[in-house]
């Protein structure tokens, strides 16, 4: 588990990396989403599948709202031919989709079967959560009680996509 | 960007302010009825959206508030974490202890800690929102302006 994290880890630093460094805005903004994904495969690997479906979901409404408004903005596609560095750029794009596809099947291969195991943890939760935490709201008493420290992950998740959007929607730094 | 037409702003001022206090009333009730920081922050967020889609704004408003609603978004995880610390210096060490007293259950005030969470993440959240929103409509201004 140790290896697939680390290799996970150093395929977000490269991503952050060039989307720092890239030229084009479009291709900083996916290459930033490769910091989103990987975050979700390490949640999963961390035994974290509640997190990890924050992540995607809050990545996901991120990227597409992001490739929307770029697209719609600056984007000019001058036509081109192939040329032999447009075929490395496909091979690499290939092997990071072979890779995060790999590390996602044993993220999940490595969790409990859906409904198994966790009916134990939810008695305790139901049981006297009233008395036990103050609050009438079984939900909340349960989000910011027993899991609070997945909830500040839940709101670190939203701060991490503000300093995405904020990073690379910069055109007057880029000049 | 420019506003709408008289009708959107008509209904939108009619609405707003009914929007924004929804979004309090979700935050603040949190702990005893459905809702809390997370539903209650997108709904106070929203209420700002529908203002400054229906009567839109200049450049230098715009950039003024996103830079308030990036401070208050980091001040509202900054504190909600500081309300988790605390809890690792008061009575048993733990992270996250509820060390507020609990009071009856079904009041406002009770809980211990659980509706200041709510506050400082519903104001997290709205101010994340908004931020992504602003941050947006300045580069969309940027770019036709350049």
């Amino acid at each position: 588990m140790e290896l697939a994290l680390s290799v996970i880890l150093v395929l977000m630093i490269l991503g952050a990396l060039f989307a720092i460094h890239a030229k084009d805005l479009l291709s900083a903004v996916i290459s930033c989403s490769i910091v989103g994904y990987g975050l979700v495969i390490c949640f999963l690997l961390l035994k974290a599948p509640d997190l990890a479906i924050v992540q995607i979901v809050v990545e996901t409404i991120t990227l597409v709202i992001m490739v929307a408004v770029v697209l719609d903005s600056t984007r000019q596609e001058p036509f081109t031919k192939p040329d032999p560095h447009d075929y490395v750029a496909i091979a690499t794009t290939l092997l990071v989709i072979v890779s995060v596809f790999f590390f996602f099947k044993a993220a999940t291969g490595s969790l409990d079967p859906f409904g198994e195991g966790t009916m134990r943890m939810a008695k305790h939760y139901i049981e006297g959560a009233a008395e036990k935490t103050g609050s009438a709201n079984l939900v909340t008493g349960v989000i910011f009680d027993f899991r609070g420290y997945d909830t500040l992950g839940e709101a670190t998740v939203l701060v991490t996509a503000v300093l995405g959007v904020l990073t690379i929607l910069r055109i007057r730094g880029k000049k | 960007m420019k506003g709408m037409t008289v009708i959107v702003k008509k209904t939108t001022q009619l609405i707003a302010g009914i929007v924004f206090l929804y979004g309090i009333y979700i935050i603040v009730h949190g702990h005893l009825t459905p809702g809390g920081g997370f539903a209650g922050g997108v709904i106070v967020a929203g209420s700002f959206i529908l203002l400054i889609l229906a009567y839109g704004s200049n450049f230098m408003h715009l950039t003024r508030e996103e830079t308030g609603s990036t401070i208050t978004e980091n001040l509202g995880i900054l504190l909600a974490l500081m309300i988790a610390l605390a809890g690792m210096i008061t009575g048993i060490k733990v992270f996250f202890l509820n060390w507020l007293p609990h009071g009856t259950v079904g009041e406002l005030v009770s809980a211990g800690v659980i509706p200041l969470y709510n506050i400082f993440v519903g104001m997290e959240v709205a101010a994340s929102i908004l931020t992504i929103f602003l941050a947006l409509l300045i580069f969309k201004e940027e770019v036709t302006k350049w």
